[in-house]
C-alpha cells in the first residue's frame, strides 16, 4: 500500500469527537476503532495467521468442511428435582430434537454430599438433579442408551465417582466403553478461580483429575474426560481476554501435569476438551474463539511439541452467557441467547447450549427450555450460516480483534507462568482479583449507565408476572427414603472393606478409578467417598477476596 | 455527637458458591463509607448468626442463588431472633422467584434485590433502613 493512501486511511480514522461522545468500547472494554482496514493487518500474515479450516493453527476452525459435514451437537444442560424428573426431561428434550445430554446435578451432590446430609437441608433438586448413588443413576438414564447419545456431565470435585456411577450403568445397558461419547467436565483449577465447588485443596485434586484423563485415555478413547472451562470464568465477571487466558493457562497446567504422570502428550491431549461463554459483544466472543484455536494451536506445538493433530485442535462447546440473562422484561433474554448463539457459531463451536428466557428467576419450564432448543435449530436450518466455514475470516475488524485478544492472553499467560503457573497464582489470588476488579468496573459501568441493559437502566416498564419451575421439598424426602432402603439393601460389610481400600489407595500414588468404579458399583453413596477422601485429601477454604 | 459507621455482614448462606453479586455488594457499600464484614462462602444459618452477634453488625445482606431460600432465610430470622437481635436489617439478593418474595417477607427479610438492582440503590436502602446505636 503507498504511503499516500496509508496517510489517507490513517486521515479518516481520527475522530473529530464532540466532548458528550462516549469512547467505543466491548463488553470487556476493549477499545474499538471507528473503521478497520489493511493497516490494522501489516503484521498479519494470512498463511501463518490464518491457514485453511482444519489444519494449523485452526484459526477458522477445526474441520475443512465444518458444519457442512455435521451440525455443532445441540446439547441442552439440563437437570432438576429427583432423577426421574431430570429423565422426563432428557427424553423430552432428545424428542424435541437435542443430539446431546447435558446433566445439571444439584449443590448437594456437587459438593459431595448425599441427599440425607444435614448440610443439604433446603438444596436438594433445586438447582440440578440429586444423585447419591449409583441407583439414582440408573434412574436418570432410564430408557437411554448411553451408547447412542453422548453425555455431557457438569461435576468438578467429585467428577471421579459420578464418572464411575455413569461408567457403570453403560456397563449395566451392555454398553462398550471404547464407543462411550461425552464429556466431564472435571477442571477443578476454574473451581479455585470462580465457580468455587472445590472439596480439597488442589495438589491431590490434580492427582484425581490426571487419574481419570489416564483412565480414559485407555479406557475410554471417545470420551473427553475434562472440559477446561472459561464460561464460569467469565460469569464471574471476567473480561472475555482473561476468559481465555486464564482458561488456555489452566490447559497448560493440565498438560504439565499429565507429562508429570508420566504420559506421552500425543496420548491424552486429543481429548482435553473446552468450553466457552458466548457472552453479548458479538465480535468480541468470534474473535475469542479464533483466538483460542490459534493460541492452543501454537501452544501445544511449541511449548509441548504435540504431533498428533487432534492435540492441537481445540474442541469446545458454548453456553450462551446466563450473567446477560435479565430478571426485567424477561422476553428480551430470547433474543440476547439467539444472538450469543449466533456468536458461538460463527465462531465454530462443536455444541452449544442456549439459555431459557426465565433463568434469573428459577430453573427453565418446559416451554422456555422448547423455546432454547428452537432457537439452535432456527440458526441450524434457516440463517445460512452453516453453509460455509469461518464466514467472518478476511475480515479486517474481525482478524485485527482475533490479533489483540490473542495478545491480550499471551500476556496473561506469561504473567502466571512468571509466577510459577496457575496453582501458584491462584494460591496467591491473582486470577479471583483480576475477576474481582473486572465485574466491579462493569458494575460501575452499568451503574452510572456507560453500560446499557436494556429493561433495566433502559428502556424500563412495568413488570408483567411470570410463571416460574418450582421444585419442593418433597425431593428430600423421597431421597431420605431411598437411602435408608439402599443402606439395607446393599452389602454395608463391603461397601466399607471398599471404603478402605480407597482410603489406602488415596494415600499413596494408584490410580483411583478403579477403587472408586469398584466402590460405586457396590452401592457406596457419594457422601461416603468424598468423605473417604476428605479423610486423606482433607478440606479447602479460600481466603476470600472482595 | 459522630455518627458511627454502619455495620454490614455480607454472607453466603448454604453451599451456593456464586458470589460475583455479594463481592461487589461489599466493596459498594465499603465504598459509601460502611464497615462491612464478608463472611466467606458455605456459611450455615448458625454461622451466620454467631458472626452477626460477634461483630455486632446493623445489617445482614444474604446472598442465594441456588434455590435454597425458602429454608435457609427463615431459619437465619429464627436464630436470629433467638439470639435477641430483633432490629438488625436483613436484606436477600439473588435468584429469587417472584411467588417467593411474600412468604420471605414475612419471615421478616426487610427486602428482596432482584437482579439488575444498582448498587447505589442498595447503598441508599442500607442508609435508610440501618438501625444506628450511636
Amino acid at each position: 500500500m503507498s504511503s499516500d493512501r496509508e496517510q489517507h486511511i490513517r486521515r479518516t480514522e481520527s475522530d473529530k469527537l464532540p466532548a458528550h461522545t462516549p469512547e467505543f468500547t466491548t463488553i470487556s472494554n476493549h477499545p474499538i476503532r471507528r473503521l478497520y482496514t489493511p493497516v490494522d493487518l501489516r503484521e498479519w500474515d494470512a498463511d501463518r495467521d490464518l491457514g485453511l479450516p482444519g489444519e494449523p493453527p485452526y484459526t477458522r476452525g477445526i474441520h475443512p468442511a465444518m458444519y457442512r459435514d455435521r451440525l455443532w451437537t445441540m446439547r441442552q444442560f439440563a437437570g432438576f428435582g429427583s432423577a426421574e424428573d431430570t429423565n422426563k426431561r432428557f427424553r423430552y428434550l432428545l424428542s424435541q430434537g437435542q443430539t446431546g445430554i447435558s446433566v445439571a446435578f444439584d449443590l448437594p451432590t456437587l459438593m459431595g454430599y448425599d441427599s440425607d446430609d444435614a448440610l443439604a437441608e433446603g438444596e436438594v433438586g433445586k438447582c440440578g438433579v440429586a444423585i447419591s448413588s449409583l441407583a439414582d443413576m440408573e434412574i436418570l438414564f432410564d430408557r437411554i442408551s448411553l451408547d447412542a447419545i453422548s453425555t455431557s456431565m457438569t461435576i468438578n470435585s467429585p467428577a471421579a465417582i459420578l464418572w464411575a456411577m455413569y461408567l457403570a450403568v453403560a456397563e449395566k445397558q451392555g454398553a462398550n466403553w471404547k464407543r462411550l461419547g461425552g464429556t466431564l467436565q472435571n477442571d477443578i483449577l476454574k473451581e479455585y478461580i470462580a465457580q468455587k465447588e472445590y472439596i480439597y485443596p488442589p495438589k491431590p485434586s490434580m492427582r484425581l483429575v490426571i487419574d481419570t484423563l489416564e483412565f480414559a485415555a485407555r479406557e475410554t478413547p471417545k470420551y473427553n474426560p475434562i472440559s477446561i472451562s472459561g464460561y464460569h470464568i467469565r460469569e464471574a465477571g471476567s473480561t472475555a481476554i482473561q476468559e481465555l487466558a486464564f482458561t488456555l493457562r489452566d490447559g497448560i497446567e493440565y498438560v504439565e501435569w499429565g507429562l508429570r504422570r508420566g504420559l506421552a502428550v500425543d496420548e491424552f491431549a486429543p481429548r482435553l476438551s473446552f468450553f466457552f461463554n458466548a457472552h453479548n459483544d458479538f465480535f468480541e466472543e468470534i474473535a475469542k474463539y479464533r483466538a483460542a484455536r490459534r493460541l492452543w494451536s501454537r501452544t501445544m506445538t511449541e511449548r509441548f511439541g504435540a504431533k498428533s493433530a487432534r492435540s492441537a485442535s481445540l474442541r469446545f462447546h458454548a453456553q450462551t452467557a446466563g450473567c446477560s440473562l435479565t430478571a426485567q422484561q424477561p422476553y428480551n433474554n430470547v433474543i440476547r441467547t439467539a444472538l450469543q448463539a449466533l456468536a458461538a457459531v460463527m465462531g465454530g463451536t462443536q455444541s452449544l447450549h442456549t439459555n431459557s428466557l426465565d433463568e434469573a428467576w428459577a430453573l427453565p419450564t418446559e416451554f422456555a427450555a422448547t423455546l432454547a432448543l428452537r432457537t439452535q435449530q432456527i440458526l441450524a436450518h434457516e440463517t445460512g450460516v452453516t453453509n460455509t466455514a469461518d464466514p467472518l475470516g478476511g475480515s479486517y475488524f474481525v482478524e485485527a480483534l482475533t490479533n489483540e485478544v490473542e495478545q491480550g492472553a499471551r500476556e496473561y499467560i506469561r504473567k502466571i507462568d512468571e509466577m510459577g503457573g496457575m496453582i501458584a497464582a491462584i494460591e496467591r489470588g491473582y486470577p479471583q482479583r483480576e475477576i474481582a476488579d473486572a465485574s466491579y468496573r462493569y458494575q460501575m459501568a452499568v451503574d452510572r449507565k456507560e453500560k446499557i441493559v436494556v429493561g433495566v437502566n433502559a428502556f424500563t416498564d412495568e413488570e408483567k408476572s411470570l410463571e416460574t419451575l418450582q421444585v419442593g421439598e418433597s425431593v428430600r424426602a423421597q431421597q431420605v427414603s431411598r437411602l435408608r432402603k439402599l443402606r439395607k439393601e446393599r452389602s454395608n460389610a463391603e461397601v466399607a472393606r471398599l471404603l478402605a481400600s480407597l482410603r489406602k489407595a488415596a494415600a499413596g500414588n494408584e490410580n483411583l478409578m478403579p477403587h472408586i468404579y469398584d466402590a460405586v458399583k457396590a452401592y457406596a453413596t457419594l457422601g461416603e467417598l468424598c468423605a473417604a477422601l476428605r479423610e486423606v485429601f482433607g478440606s479447602h477454604e479460600e481466603a476470600a477476596v472482595t | 455527637m459522630s455518627e458511627k459507621k454502619i455495620r454490614v455482614l455480607i454472607a453466603k448462606p448454604g453451599l451456593d458458591g456464586h458470589d460475583r453479586g455479594a463481592k461487589i455488594i461489599a466493596r459498594a457499600l465499603r465504598d459509601a463509607g460502611m464497615e462491612v464484614i464478608y463472611t466467606g462462602l458455605r456459611q450455615t444459618p448458625e454461622m451466620i448468626a454467631s458472626a452477626a452477634v460477634q461483630e455486632d453488625v446493623d445489617v445482614i445482606g444474604l446472598s442465594i442463588l441456588s434455590g435454597a431460600h425458602g429454608t435457609l432465610a427463615p431459619r437465619l430470622m429464627e436464630l436470629l431472633k433467638q439470639k435477641g437481635m430483633n432490629d438488625v436489617t436483613v436484606l436477600l439478593g439473588g435468584t429469587i422467584p417472584e411467588a417467593d418474595i411474600p412468604a420471605l417477607k414475612k419471615a421478616g427479610i426487610a427486602e428482596i434485590f432482584l437482579p439488575g438492582t444498582s448498587t447505589q440503590d442498595i447503598v441508599n436502602f442500607v442508609r435508610e433502613h440501618a438501625r444506628r446505636v450511636e
